[in-house]
């Protein structure tokens, strides 16, 4: 069984500080209404995944998360 | 060891401010982050816990236990002076008001919305640089460029008329001051209150397409959110927009002048810009005194337990230059991989406009070093004076010639 990372927003933690969708602009968005996280690509490629990490780092409210499944 | 046995019985002493060398956070904090956090001494004459290293201040930041209400009484101030409650809005509310209020906002700054604003931008940066590039050096780089940029970035956001600028630019330095009297930046406060009070009744009768006049539409004309509640906004948007962002931008020019080698790194590689900018906000952390929070309940902070109602200084210079989280953390390297540097704060409160601040200092340091390859700084360092006495960090003036 293959594992693959798997990218999850919480948009009830988001605050949008916007850090993900500058640090990963592939992976990220945020919505027009409040500016809130959303997801591009739920299954980053491994070329990716160093962004998709900056962007768990950087993010202030801990609103993303990456789980291997 | 030392630090614990030397605060233990004694009265807490004040935090380093002192700084031996103006690139460097004073030199008091390399002890202090040997240790959990302290009590220290402020000049309002009230006890805080001082957080100085990088995980405590990254913890203390992101846990909601930390109140930002600095209606409470305990809550860390400068001066004896009583907080003009509402007076800096959503920065010193807890959620849900703060996120009530934020969320008005967020969607005016999304990395879409700034991508969008770059084009704006690039004109005023190179029409400033045009106009330096007629006059005759040495100038002055903080009035011809460092803070013109981004007042009339934030004045076009928000809808204020720049020929206000002289006005509103004198009001936040005294309102930042920490060593102006007390009634002074009370006044200033007002002053830029009753201003911006007269913008926003304008657009309520005549709303128009810039931040206040679609928030007024969107928000006051709904009952959501009250004239007063926009008034604190503007002030904390007009304020905050112009004061970090311009002098991040002089005094990275400064620290790039001070550092040749890096310097012809970036003019070499005009790519570095991206983790030049974020080297630099990490390395000259302009919010000097940090960020001030007061405790809801007791809770631990990296080794040190903290009663309820005690107040919290976050030192950002400090957490940013810490050891224990970065390699070389006193050397300034643009090249270094992105560290998740605390200069825009972390947790609920982080920069609202850290997008707008990084796109301006992006912009506005490729264009000025391509526009001027021999720039050069006009004056010896030791005649400089800096914006010790001010809460944004700086150079007061920067003369240049190229």
């Amino acid at each position: 069984m293959v594992s693959r990372p798997h990218l999850r927003v919480d948009r009830t933690a988001c605050r949008g500080a916007g850090q993900c969708a500058y640090h990963a602009p592939h992976l990220f968005d945020q919505d027009d209404d409040e500016g809130l996280v959303i997801l591009l690509h739920d299954t980053p490629s491994p070329a990716d995944l160093p962004a998709a990490r900056l962007a768990i780092a950087t993010c202030p409210n801990q609103a993303i998360t990456l789980t291997d499944r | 060891m030392d630090i614990l046995v030397d605060v233990s019985g004694r009265s807490p002493l004040p935090p380093p401010t002192r700084r031996s060398d103006p690139f460097h956070p004073p030199e008091g904090f390399a002890a202090l982050r040997q240790g959990p956090p302290v009590r220290v001494r402020l000049p309002s004459g009230r006890d805080a816990w001082l957080v100085s290293r990088y995980a405590d201040a990254r913890a203390v930041l992101a846990d909601p236990r930390f109140s930002a209400d600095d209606s409470h009484p305990e809550f860390p101030r400068r001066s004896a002076r009583p907080a003009t409650s509402g007076g800096l809005s959503f920065l010193r509310m807890d959620d849900p008001d703060h996120g009530r209020l934020r969320r008005m906002l967020t969607s005016e700054f999304t990395v879409r919305r700034i991508t969008a604003m770059r084009p704006g931008i690039l004109r005023v940066v190179t029409g400033l640089l045009d106009e330096l590039e007629r006059g005759s050096p040495p100038v002055d780089l903080v009035e011809r460029f460092a803070l013109p940029l981004p007042s009339l970035v934030i004045c076009r956001l928000l809808g204020v008329p720049y020929e206000d600028h002289a006005f509103f630019q004198s009001r936040s330095m005294t309102i930042l001051s920490t060593s102006v009297a007390p009634e002074r930046a009370a006044a200033g406060f007002a002053e830029l209150a009753a201003y911006l009070d007269r913008l926003v009744a304008a657009r309520e009768r005549e709303p128009t397409d810039d931040l206040l006049g679609r928030l007024a539409a969107r928000h006051v004309a709904t009952g959501a959110l009250g004239r007063a509640e926009l008034v604190a906004i503007a002030r904390l948007l007009l304020i905050a927009g112009h004061e970090t962002t311009a002098n991040m931008l002089a005094l990275s020019v400064l620290t790039l002048l001070r550092h040749p080698a890096q310097l012809a790194a970036l003019r070499a590689d005009p790519s570095l810009i991206r983790p030049a900018v974020e080297e630099l906000l990490r390395f000259l952390s302009v919010v000097q005194n940090g960020v001030f929070r007061v405790t809801r309940e007791p809770v631990e902070v990296g080794g040190a337990r903290l009663e309820a109602g005690e107040g919290v200084v976050v030192a950002l210079p400090s957490a940013n230059r810490d050891a224990g989280h970065y390699r070389d953390p006193d050397t300034l390297d643009i090249r270094r991989p992105n560290g998740h540097h605390l200069a825009f704060g972390h947790g609920a409160h982080q920069c609202l406009g850290q997008t707008l601040a990084r796109v301006e200092l992006e912009i506005a340091l490729t264009e000025l070093l391509a526009r001027f390859p021999a720039l050069d700084l006009a004056a010896p360092l030791e005649d400089l004076r800096f914006r010790d006495d001010i809460t944004v960090y700086g150079v007061y003036a920067l003369p240049v010639r190229w």
